[in-house]
């Protein structure tokens, strides 16, 4: 879609030009934390304060240094792949099952299956504590992998689901006509096609995972906490500009996730124009 | 490309098709149902492990939360004899000496067996001093076996046994369910005769806490919207290049770690901080204005987090909108204010309704953030929910908190899953 926005009038304008200021400043506001922030871990001083009394990498060397924020990137990254691989086997499976199946039953199954997006995080947190618990699934890792995989699936079917629905199925079918058997059409036909899809939702997966605190605050041990989970206990207790490079550091990786996202739909966008 | 594909495949599967040709004997409309109805078996198949896994990870232990707000297991557990004796008992002057001697004896056995301090601390909620008045009997009674009738010695041992209050108290939580825990979350609670009535004052605070939740949702609700409407204005009306390039800003805060934008929200805002700094230097004030740990804070951070869950529907929504309105509302002479409210506006609803509900459902169960940059007055209900869980232990009341916000959440889930879906089928086009 071109502008449609042309103004014709003086009115016009300065409505137009009091949306660019507003905008202009929401923007300013959303990007102010990541851009207070990156200075500060360069600082020298060990008070969080401006003007910068003089630029160093000692806080970025501690953050490298430290045995327990190292543990803590280690243990984010465990979970992390874990849940994205766990959540994307599952998701998608899912997902492909949700396009063919055909019931009155499917808006309760969809929502079943969203419903760990929008239940409040603590409620599932307290929940999974209290049925996990007596299980021996606290204070390990595989109790976190099983609630962080509930938690991302959502995302991975939303999306996984999308690119289904742009996929032509004519193709599947002409595959299937042609006599492939159902698993060699997926794997030669539609696999190939959806690929960005997937992988956009793994990473989604991945993310989600990699930013959660909540159930990680019930249901870890001292041995598994995550790179936000010790985030969270240091802003707690206070503030040492080492978090700011942790931030600086996550944000970078933030930063990567979304433009990987970004290259992903632009190549399945080619592929869909390609197909057309 | 695809073609090529899907010739070397046919190359491939030149025999399978042969075979599939030769069964053509049955008649095509039975093999089709047939077929049909395999590929509905096999599309469930599909679906089913991910069902199962959730049902262990997310639908059971949530209906094992929800369990744990009327359950009442503790008394009966400790003091079986006890509830067996009371079941009859009219809850009029105290009961008879059989169930003196039943209690005498449950309290002896659950003191032995450490089970005496849970059914201690449950009946402490109903009765303040309970729990002293329970385990001061059970160490008295294994000191000295008592002489006389059960009724005398536990009435020397503690005036409270003489009290209708105590044994209303054992029958009311006899299980096997209660409704105390879901009243306390609503600040009710029953009287010694079993009516309703209002919790008394120092356990009344989940009213005032609930409406505090929603009274946050409502100012950030309404602080997104006013935010977010003109970014989104302004995305969806500049040409997709620009407009695409702008929503980096949006999208990268989105993508940022929440730990990450509250820590720099602190930085910002503390005394010492980049705003006080300034104003400090510029004259504007003398003394740092407290800007976090209190509801300032909260407002500033949870809206920052949000921000995004209203601008991307808003902006989907309006990117729909034809300009061929405005075109025609003004070619009718209508002036640009009027064009916009009665024309623009009305289109936008379905984007408002979705991004509100959103953010509305996303905020009041929000635990981080608050308790990251509030002060105690600004904690929402889920920061009670984890203290009940892990500070206090008192499983009850967190689950029934719990209960009645995930009530609230799902009713407006409901509500938008209705919005969404009627959007999609009138396609945006309701007004």
């Amino acid at each position: 879609m071109s502008a449609n926005h042309a103004p014709q009038t003086a009115s016009q304008r300065i409505a137009w030009i009091a949306t660019i200021v507003a905008s202009t400043l929401v923007f300013i506001f959303l990007m102010a934390p990541i851009l207070a922030i990156v200075p500060l871990s360069f600082s020298s001083s060990t008070y969080l304060t401006y003007p910068l009394p003089g630029l160093s990498l000692r806080w970025y060397e501690e953050f490298l240094n430290s045995a327990r924020w190292m543990n803590s990137l280690k243990n984010s990254f465990i979970i992390g792949i874990s849940s994205a691989m766990l959540s994307m086997a599952l998701g998608t499976l899912a997902s492909l099952g949700l396009a063919q199946w055909k019931s009155k039953w499917k808006p309760l199954i969809l929502a079943v299956v969203l419903s760990p997006m929008v239940v409040p995080v603590v409620i599932t947190a307290v929940g999974v504590y209290f049925f996990f618990a007596p299980l021996g699934l606290t204070g390990n890792y595989l109790g976190l992998i099983l609630v962080h995989t509930a938690l991302a699936t959502p995302f991975v079917v939303i999306t996984v689901s999308a690119t289904l629905q742009s996929f032509d199925m004519t193709l599947a079918r002409a595959a299937a006509s042609l006599g492939a058997p159902p698993l060699l059409t997926f794997r030669k036909v539609i696999l190939p096609l959806i690929l960005p899809g997937l992988a956009s939702g793994a990473l989604f997966a991945f993310a989600t995972s990699f930013d959660e605190v909540v159930t990680v605050l019930f249901l870890a041990g001292p041995e598994q906490r995550t790179l936000p989970r010790e985030m969270f206990s240091g802003i707690r207790e206070n503030i040492s500009p080492t978090i700011t490079a942790v931030a600086v550091v996550l944000t970078v990786i933030s930063v990567f996730m979304l433009s990987t996202l970004e290259i992903l739909r632009r190549r399945n966008e080619r592929l869909k124009g390609n197909v057309g | 490309m695809v073609r090529k594909r899907l010739l070397r495949l046919l190359n491939r599967t030149m025999p399978m098709t042969a075979a599939f040709v030769a069964g053509a004997d049955v008649p095509l409309k039975r093999r089709l149902k047939r077929a049909e109805r395999a590929r509905q078996f096999r599309a469930l198949g599909l679906v089913l492990p991910l069902l199962a896994f959730l049902l262990f990870t997310f639908v059971v232990p949530l209906a094992g939360m929800i369990w744990k707000s009327v359950d009442d297991w503790e008394v009966p557990q400790a003091m079986p004899q006890t509830v067996a004796a009371l079941e009859h008992w009219n809850g009029q002057g105290l009961p008879d000496e059989a169930a003196f001697a039943a209690l005498a004896a449950d309290v002896r056995a659950a003191y032995d067996a450490g089970t005496l301090a849970v059914a201690a601390k449950r009946l402490n909620y109903i009765v303040n001093g309970y729990r002293t008045t329970l385990l001061a009997t059970g160490r008295k009674l294994k000191e000295q076996p008592a002489p006389g009738t059960a009724k005398e010695t536990l009435i020397a041992l503690n005036p409270a046994w003489g009290e209708r209050e105590s044994w209303t108290a054992i029958k009311s939580a006899s299980g096997p369910v209660t409704s105390y825990y879901l009243l306390a979350a609503v600040d009710l609670t029953r009287n010694a005769d079993g009516a309703i009535v209002h919790a008394p004052a120092d356990q009344s605070i989940y009213r005032e806490v609930f409406m505090r939740t929603f009274e946050i949702g409502f100012g950030v609700t309404a602080l997104c919207l006013i935010l977010g409407f003109p970014v989104a204005y302004l995305l969806a009306n500049l040409p997709t290049g620009r407009s695409n390039l702008l929503m980096i800003f949006v999208l990268l805060p989105f993508w940022t770690s929440l730990l990450v934008r509250t820590c720099a929200w602190i930085v910002i805002l503390q005394s010492e901080g980049i705003v006080n700094g300034s104003l400090e230097w510029l004259g504007i004030i003398d003394e740092p204005m407290r800007l976090i740990y209190n509801r300032f804070g909260v407002y500033m951070a949870m809206t920052h987090v949000l921000l995004p869950f209203m601008i991307l529907p808003l902006y989907s929504v309006m990117r729909g909108i034809s300009p061929a309105y405005m075109r025609a509302a003004a070619s009718l002479g209508a002036p640009p204010t009027t064009a916009f409210l009665r024309i623009y506006l009305p289109q936008t609803i379905p984007g408002i309704g979705a991004g509100c509900l959103l953010v509305f459902i996303l905020a009041i169960g929000y635990y981080i953030t608050p308790a990251l940059v509030g002060g105690a007055a600004d904690q929402m209900i889920s920061s009670f929910i984890a203290f009940y869980t892990t500070e206090t232990v008192n499983w009850g009341l967190a689950s029934a908190l719990g209960a009645v916000l995930l009530l609230s959440t799902l009713v407006l889930a409901l509500v938008y899953g209705k919005l969404a879906l009627g959007r999609q089928t009138t396609g945006g086009l309701k007004n």
